[in-house]
């Protein structure tokens, strides 16, 4: 006797597509992606039809038109004259300056903060705590305030640095005359070369060859050096005697920089005060000041939660078996914790790394002009074009916060444990 | 998935730009008040008071506007908007009319669909600076750092008068004339440049008020207006004929305190029309016979508005100037009412 257990066959009845569960799946799948279509195509219907109500048009032309105004920090040239395009060019790469330092430095606050809070001084501890506490339960926004008021209202007027007849300077500069700090940015001083090589044009901006030119030794002589290191660890493991390297390397990296540095007649213009303000130098603006710092510190509490958070994942057994092989407290950190820390602490410090940079976008807050400032603020008041500049704004925050988690995605998948 | 977020908000701020519609007038009589966009913080032109209550010049056009169409001078909401967000409240809907010292522009009119009805006060960009920096004229502001409101006209004047002159400068832009002032104060910039009406209003609330000067130059044309959105013909026609008829009012010695007595005992024609003895103005407008007289009665004739919030006897201390009547030298000149 056999129980069959018949596959039902044959005829295809509608009701199957919601009572079978072969093709139930599918049915809900289908639906909701017409749903979503529906929905979609209603608003940008919606969004066609008032446009065209109202006699306005989709228009990027107005990218090409001049710009008209001016902007306090650029990083590549600019002028009234230049096109709304080449504006947005200057606020995105404020906007990225700003983000990528900020990154850069929240990431070193973040990790020194959280393993100090594991610390065993009580006092040392108990200050991060504190740190991280007050700093990631405050508004950002107040935070980049605050870094900006105190920057401006108490440091001196350029003025106070006037040297007038018989009388002292309110104020002196720093470091042998060569910094000043003024309530409104901080003037440092710029490197030059008297004989320079020129520049490279890109079409979009300058590329200074003397840069190009010491990026290049500096690498040159890092490589060399690798080779260095790596023939005397070769000659180590053939002979068991490691000959002496210091004295190499310090010829490697003392002698090829400085001579070309020589070569191109570097010299630093110091700031000087004229007229109402320092000419000369470079002035790093407390807008952006401010806004570095503010992001910085806020942002690193949040890393230094993640980091403390890695640490702590990694069984105490680990750090036994360290200090029993004799390996000191920093080493064991560095070698055998914080590698092993690395897989829990990369996704957080991802969200974090967009959060920062999307925070950027309070910097009109403090007059620093980003992407927002320009774009987001100037250009879409003088041309009117509030949904091009809104659409192209979310477009390229977008893309920079897509380029950020592939690139640390990619970076964690060379961390992550590997299952062999 | 993120494609569909992105067109999902793309649609969103498309719906949020297509609630305007077509009659202002019946909204506004439907909802029994009128949205009035001002200015947040400009004392004298637009700025609430120690009660929270908006005053101002501005905001006297937006009570009269309220008395000429809906009775009552108190049916009047205000929105408080920036440089930045004034266009976009008006574009969208959010406000009925803009009065907030907005410059009257070729661009503003036609490609931002705006309609310009008035202007209710010429003026012009000025710069401000502290007395003991030794300036006396705007051509010495060489190399100087100047603080300037963002989203607004002068942002081009700037660039272009220090073109002009073959002078260079560095710009502070700030989000509004509250940090401006704060920046222009701790000395963050060495001069604060916006309207010259805005310069006096602004060195009217500071504590040592004598140690600013404003600067003689005058580098743009400003003429400020109220605006409204292009296509309403009608509504535009209500906002343009009740601030003319305070200039009227005005020029033919007609104030709020007078008002009642003038109409039931004038005997010029023209009074007659615009205080509705004679004939049926209002009605051309969708509007009652006593509109115009409603308007005067709510916080006077164009002289006593500027008189009580901008006046010399204010703390700005304005002369009129510019914004005199055509009979006294200036640019106010009502068109006939008839």
């Amino acid at each position: 006797m056999t129980i069959a257990s018949e596959q039902p066959q044959g005829s295809f009845r509608l009701s199957m597509l919601v009572y079978d569960t072969r093709f139930r799946s599918w049915t809900i799948q289908i639906v909701v992606l017409i749903l979503v279509a529906l929905a979609c195509s209603w608003l940008i219907h919606n969004l066609v039809t008032n446009l065209a109500a109202k006699g306005k048009d989709i228009d990027f032309g107005f990218l090409w038109t001049r710009a008209g105004y001016d902007i306090n920090q650029r990083l590549v040239a600019y002028t009234n004259d230049s096109t709304h395009a080449r504006a947005l060019l200057i606020g995105l790469l404020n906007t990225l300056l700003v983000a990528s330092l900020g990154c850069l430095l929240a990431t070193v606050i973040g990790v020194m903060v959280g393993i100090l809070r594991l610390s065993s001084n009580w006092l040392i501890a108990r200050l991060m705590t504190v740190y991280v506490e007050v700093f990631r339960n405050i508004p950002v926004l107040l935070w980049i305030l605050l870094a900006f008021v105190i920057l401006t209202e108490v440091t001196p007027p350029p003025n106070a640095f006037k040297v007038v007849e018989g009388k002292e300077p309110l104020a002196q500069m720093w470091l042998d005359g060569s910094v000043a700090v003024t309530n409104r940015g901080t003037n440092i001083p710029e490197p030059l070369f008297s004989r320079s090589l020129g520049n490279i044009d890109l079409g979009i901006f300058l590329v200074s060859v003397d840069l190009l030119a010491i990026i290049a030794v500096m690498v040159g002589s890092f490589l060399v050096n690798r080779r260095v290191i790596r023939s005397a660890a070769t000659t180590q493991e053939a002979t068991g005697i490691r000959p002496a390297t210091w004295w190499k390397s310090a010829l490697i990296w003392a002698v090829p920089v400085p001579v070309l540095l020589y070569v191109l007649g570097f010299h630093l213009a110091y700031p000087a005060f004229k007229g109402f303000n320092f000419t000369g130098g470079i002035q790093v603006l407390h807008s952006f000041t401010a806004l570095l710092i503010a992001l910085s510190i806020y942002t690193g509490a949040f890393i230094a939660e993640a980091v403390r958070a890695g640490v702590q994942a990694i069984s105490p057994g680990q750090t036994e078996a360290a200090y029993a092989l004799g390996l000191p407290a920093g080493r064991t950190m560095r070698l055998v914790v914080l590698p092993q820390a690395l897989r829990v602490i990369i996704p957080p410090l991802i969200s974090q790394y967009l959060n920062l940079t999307k925070n950027t976008s309070l910097a009109i807050a403090v007059s620093y002009m980003d992407l927002r400032g320009t774009l987001g603020g100037i250009t879409l008041n003088q041309t009117g074009r509030e949904l091009e500049c809104m659409l192209l704004l979310m477009g390229i925050y977008l893309v920079i916060s897509l380029i950020i988690s592939s690139v640390m995605n990619i970076y964690n998948n060379a961390v992550r444990l590997k299952e062999r | 998935m993120k494609k569909s977020v992105f067109l999902g908000a793309v649609a969103a701020t498309g719906l949020v730009a297509g609630v305007a519609s077509a009659g202002t007038l019946d909204d506004v009589k439907a909802r029994d008040q009128l949205i009035c966009g001002v200015n947040i913080s400009l004392t004298g032109f637009g700025a609430p008071d120690a009660n929270g209550n908006y005053q101002g010049f501005d905001v006297a056009l937006c009570k009269a506007l309220g008395a000429a169409i809906l009775g009552d001078a108190n049916k009047v909401k205000y929105v408080g908007t920036s440089g930045e967000t004034r266009f976009t409240a008006l574009a969208s809907g959010e406000v009925d009319v803009l009065i907030r010292n907005s410059t009257w522009t070729f661009s503003r009119d036609t490609d931002l669909k705006f309609d310009f009805v008035a202007v209710n006060y010429y003026d012009g960009q000025g710069f401000m600076v502290k007395k003991e920096l030794g300036v006396s004229s705007a051509k010495e502001l060489d190399g100087a750092t100047i603080c300037i409101q963002t989203g607004t006209t002068t942002e081009l004047n700037l660039a272009d008068f220090f073109k002009a002159n073959n002078m260079t400068y560095n710009p502070v832009t700030v989000l509004d004339d509250a940090e401006g002032q704060r920046q222009y104060v701790a000395g963050a910039c060495d001069a604060y440049t916006t309207d010259a009406s805005g310069l006096a209003s602004i060195r009217a609330t500071l504590p040592d008020r004598d140690n600013h000067i404003i600067l003689p130059e005058i580098v743009s044309k400003e003429p400020l207006g109220p605006l409204v959105r292009h296509g309403d013909n009608n509504w535009g026609d209500i906002v343009r004929w009740t601030f003319y008829s305070l200039v009227a009012a005005e020029e033919y010695g007609i104030t709020s305190a007078n008002v009642e007595e003038t109409a039931s005992s004038t005997q010029n024609p023209e009074i007659k029309r615009l205080l509705g003895v004679e004939g049926d103005l209002g009605a051309m407008l969708g509007l009652d016979k006593d509109w115009a007289k409603r308007a005067i009665a709510a916080t006077g004739n164009y002289g006593e508005i500027f008189e009580a919030n901008i006046g010399a006897a204010t703390p700005i201390g304005l002369a009129r100037g510019l914004n005199a009547q055509w009979t006294q030298g200036g640019l106010l000149y009502a068109p006939p009412f008839r």
